[in-house]
């Protein structure tokens, strides 16, 4: 049985223009220990359906599906038995920590509060595990500056609190948004490094959700690539980024200009990425497909399955995807 | 995230033709505004009531200051509203048709506030926006300028100025216009420091563009919505402000009244049971500001670039 | 004309002014050096890349190559005439001449203001005597040029996505011909799949109009894609430069190094066989900066020695310098 197990998990939102759906049938399971990285551009619904696994979809979003923790259904759960999982079993970062810290609290009230509310500890026991986390993201001199205030910190080091924070109930599941993209590279490096390490020592299995497919190629082991609210392929790592079976991963992966490469005119995926209110009828990626005949119009392509650990979603053979 | 995009949909699938004309951030505004049914109803309200403050004097054969003498002595039974002696509204304890008189008070009271709140959006406006966008010493020279106006307890030194100089309207407009621009002044200076650090002004800098055209081309028109938004609840503040003034009996002077002077007859007429005296002066003065306050909501709302 | 080079940036130092919190208003204000000694050199049509993380200063020299932030010191040079100088009408031309292309599209563009309107905005202020028939066939054509079909003339900036705004502000930058564009992350608030239109496009315009590029970004490998040259900033000083190539296959300065190192290439078989030095800790404030080297309170191989005075820009090879004197010597070896 899988820890997280997705299925055909939709998001609508009601807005001032009409309903919209934002993430449309999707379905994908995280193992103990798993890494799976949920890559797409904006408009992919990637962030919607992190956030409607765990409830935290905005007022006007609303999803349906199956989304089972342990074996057990959450999706749709009141609020404070939610609570009680986001708190102990699920752990959250998200691109700007500022979000998720009080400015006027200082870091070591937020940390314990977390601690001896949930597992009640006593304030001194809290502390000191506030510290070891705080000393196993490396913050230097993790004792003196947890009474800090979250504005003194850097970017870098703010992402590093949200990390030890999400780590104190020692989760089972971090999911990770977009982590690293208000940070510059230098510091995207530690960060990435850090929750490498952290998963092998706590052991906990971890979404990352991004559009940057670098970050996904050396840290994640599965990939789920995402567009207009829909899965397009989804896969190991390797074998998504070796093969790509899915016109719109091959023309991802061919946009982005490499470091150890050399072309004069990168090639380019035509048009611009979907707008959520439009209904579509057949194949989101289908407006701006090389490869679109009548089918992709009118009728989705469901997600077919292709070999063990693979799943894609495209009208053509995989043989017809190529560059 | 889920903004509107509808606009941009047909894009997509336009055909070059004739140019597509775009829909402005102010029509998308008055989309929204006319969606919002208390607003909707305000200005419905407030358009009645301008109305009846131009046209209502042809209503009535009576005049503001016209004595009907076969009332007098007798206001608690005779001056009653009524259709058949023509007093719609009643008659005020001098016997004077308080219909006409309301009409009047009206057409005062208004103009009060919406010259004061034009005073405010001109002045203001251009005043916070100047020293918002100079920034540095312009901007602490003029703010501190508002500072110090601020720090004057204003109705005293008006209350005393109409004391000393005599009750006129021209002094009671020229009192509340000093007064009413400084608050709009803070206002549009705070957005236009938050403005001008948009790469949009950076853009018309880098251009070459002079400072004035970027005052009056890329600043001014983004400002507009809170200047607009904060004016249409400063109308009711400017009346309020006129009739505490009048209330006390420091307003324009008789036979011209207001809807302050007019609550103040009809309260000091209360105890002889001539309810009307008071009861219709109020309703116009209360609707009213409830209507502008509703459109003040409702203009925040739709100019409110938050959703976007 | 003379033989000087288009643009010739020499010692450039920019000086802001910060009041500290809560300061009295007679208080002297302390000086943050955004941009110190920075120095290059641009050729006609070719492009610069400048490279740096947030707090390098990168976007500070363009600011004062457009003269939007004036320079506290050095010297800039357009055709071998220094901006600081220049008469009014000689300033006219040169704004004429260099334009700017904002990071993030949608903010560049005024919100109240037609798109036909806000591309012809340097045209009607530079030549306000333009008949309007001929402005609005600029404007078209201008527009299709960046793609954009010309019948969106009269619709509204928010109307548009990402990519498409930022088409409107090149359109913007190319109506008056300008000899130099200076693209301040022009791409990085776009989609990747965007992006890649964005960088082709830039790229096109260059080389058809032959026009300069001054491309600053944080990302390297959008940078390297782009650039002839590159420069590379870190806390307000330049730490090397070199060709584009050269400068990714062989970096001598440790800085560069561990940025090449800490890009994170898309294909998992090279990132997971890659050796990555990660370089500790955060930018120092821009305030206070470390004495000597400002990298070397992050620098792998830091000396004591590294504390005394400015390293110098050494040569390692041709067009090729480095601010390290540690590494000078191996990365004249390598390159050689």
């Amino acid at each position: 049985m899988a820890l997280f197990e997705i299925n055909d998990l939709s998001v609508q939102f009601d807005t001032n223009d009409g309903t919209v759906s934002a993430v449309n049938g999707v379905s994908f399971d995280v193992n103990e220990g798993d890494t799976l990285a949920i890559v797409g551009e904006s408009g992919s619904g990637k962030s919607q359906t992190a956030f409607a696994t765990i409830g935290l979809l905005a007022r006007n979003g609303h999803s349906t599906g199956s989304v089972k923790w342990d074996g057990k259904e959450i999706l749709n759960l009141p609020e404070g038995q939610l609570n009680k999982i986001r708190s102990s079993e699920i752990a959250m970062i998200f691109q700007d920590p500022m979000t998720s810290l009080n400015p006027y609290l200082k870091v070591s009230a937020q940390m314990e509060e977390v601690l001896t509310l949930h597992r009640g500890m006593s304030r001194r026991e809290a502390r000191a595990e506030c510290v070891r986390m705080l000393d196993a993201v490396r913050i230097p001199d993790a004792a003196a500056r947890i009474t800090m205030y979250p504005h003194e910190f850097s970017g870098g080091m703010r992402q590093r609190i949200m990390i030890a924070m999400s780590l104190l109930c020692r989760p089972r599941l971090i999911i990770a948004d977009e982590p690293t993209t208000a940070l510059d590279v230098t510091v995207q490096a530690q960060i990435m490094d850090l929750l490498r390490d952290i998963r092998y020592e706590f052991n906990t299995a971890m979404i990352l959700i991004t559009h940057d497919l670098g970050i996904v190629a050396g840290s994640c082991e599965r990939t789920m690539v995402m567009y207009g609210g829909r899965i397009m392929e989804r896969g190991t790592t390797a074998e998504i980024f070796a093969a790509p079976t899915h016109p719109y991963t091959l023309g991802l992966l061919d946009a982005v200009p490499r470091l150890d490469r050399r072309e004069d005119v990168l090639p380019t995926i035509p048009g611009e990425p979907p707008d959520m209110l439009r209904a579509v009828t057949g194949c989101p990626f289908e407006p701006r497909c090389p490869l679109a005949f009548e089918r992709c119009i009118s009728v989705v392509p469901p997600l077919e399955r292709l070999g063990e650990t693979r799943v894609r979603a495209c009208h053509r053979n995989p043989e017809e995807v190529v560059r | 995230m889920l903004t509107s995009r509808t606009a941009a949909r047909s894009l997509e699938t336009a055909e070059i033709g004739p140019a597509i004309e775009g829909r402005s951030l102010w029509a998308d505004a008055r989309i929204r505004f006319f969606r919002n049914k208390a607003a909707v109803a305000g200005l419905i309200v407030l358009i009645f009531v301008a109305l009846f403050a131009l046209f209502g004097s042809h209503l009535t054969p009576w005049s503001n200051e016209e004595v009907d003498w076969s009332v007098l002595g007798n206001v608690e039974e005779a001056g009653r509203p009524s259709i058949a002696t023509r007093h719609f509204f009643g008659t005020d304890a001098l016997g004077r048709d308080l219909f006409a008189r309301t009409v009047q008070g009206t057409q005062i009271s208004l103009m009060v506030g919406l010259i004061g709140a034009m005073i405010a959006v001109v002045v203001g406006t251009i005043y916070g926006a100047t020293a918002g966008y100079y920034g540095d010493r312009v901007d602490n020279i003029m703010m501190r300028i508002v500072d110090v106006l601020m720090s004057v307890p204003y109705m005293f030194v008006l209350i005393l100025l109409l004391v000393v100089f005599g009750r006129s309207v021209l002094l009671l407009f020229v009192g509340i216009g000093l007064i009413s621009w400084l608050d709009m002044a803070r206002i549009a200076r705070g957005q236009t420091l938050s403005i001008k650090n948009k790469e949009f002004v950076e853009a018309a800098h880098a251009i070459g563009v002079r400072p004035a055209t970027i005052i009056r081309r890329h600043i001014v028109p983004n400002l507009l919505g809170v200047v607009i938004v904060y004016a249409t609840l400063l109308v009711p503040n400017m009346i309020i402000y006129e009739s505490f003034i009048s209330f006390l009996g420091l307003g324009v002077q008789e036979p011209l009244t207001s809807w302050g002077a007019l609550i103040s007859d009809g309260a000091s007429q209360m105890q002889y049971g001539t309810l009307w005296m008071l009861g219709f002066p109020l309703f116009f003065f209360v609707i009213t500001l409830f209507a502008f306050f509703f459109v003040g909501d409702g203009l925040r709302d739709a100019l409110d670039p938050k959703d976007r | 004309m003379t033989d000087a080079p288009l643009l010739q940036v020499e010692d450039l130092q920019v000086t802001f002014d910060v009041r500290p919190r809560g300061a009295w208003p007679w208080t002297p204000s302390l000086k943050l050096h955004a941009v110190g000694g920075v120095s290059f050199t641009l050729e006609k049509g070719e492009t610069l890349g400048i490279v740096g993380e947030s707090g390098s200063g990168k976007s500070t020299v363009a600011r004062a190559i457009v003269n939007t932030i004036p320079a506290s010191g050095g010297r800039i040079l357009w055709k071998g005439q220094e901006l600081l100088k220049m008469g009014t009408s000689e300033r006219r031309r040169h704004r004429q001449a260099v334009q700017m292309v904002f990071q993030d599209p949608l903010a560049a563009l005024n919100p109240r203001m037609k798109v036909g309107e806000i591309i012809a905005e340097p045209l009607i202020t530079h030549h306000p005597e333009t008949p309007k028939a001929e402005v609005k066939a600029r404007v078209g054509e201008l527009m299709e040029r960046v793609g954009l079909l010309a019948n969106q003339i009269n619709r509204y900036p928010h109307e548009f996505s990402g990519g498409q705004c930022q088409r409107i502000g090149i359109a913007r930058a190319l109506i008056l011909n300008p000899e130099l564009v200076i693209c301040d992350e022009p791409v990085s608030a776009l989609d990747v799949s965007v992006q890649a239109q964005v960088i082709n496009l830039l790229s096109e315009l260059q080389r058809d109009l032959g026009i300069s590029l001054v491309f600053i970004a944080h990302d390297l490998s959008v940078v390297k894609h782009i650039s002839d040259r590159i420069l590379v900033m870190y806390l307000g000083r330049v730490m090397e430069t070199a060709g584009a190539d050269e400068l990714i296959d062989h970096p001598v300065h440790p800085y560069t190094r561990s940025l090449v190192s800490a890009v994170p290439i898309p294909d998992p078989v090279v990132e997971l066989a890659r050796v990555r030095p990660v370089l500790e800790g955060d930018l120092p404030s821009p305030l206070n900066p470390p004495s000597g080297c400002v990298f070397r309170t992050r620098c792998p191989l830091a000396q004591p020695s590294c504390a005394e005075g400015l390293p110098p820009m050494l040569q390692v090879g041709p067009g090729h310098a480095s601010a390290c004197p540690i590494t000078a010597e191996e990365g004249v070896a390598a390159t050689a």
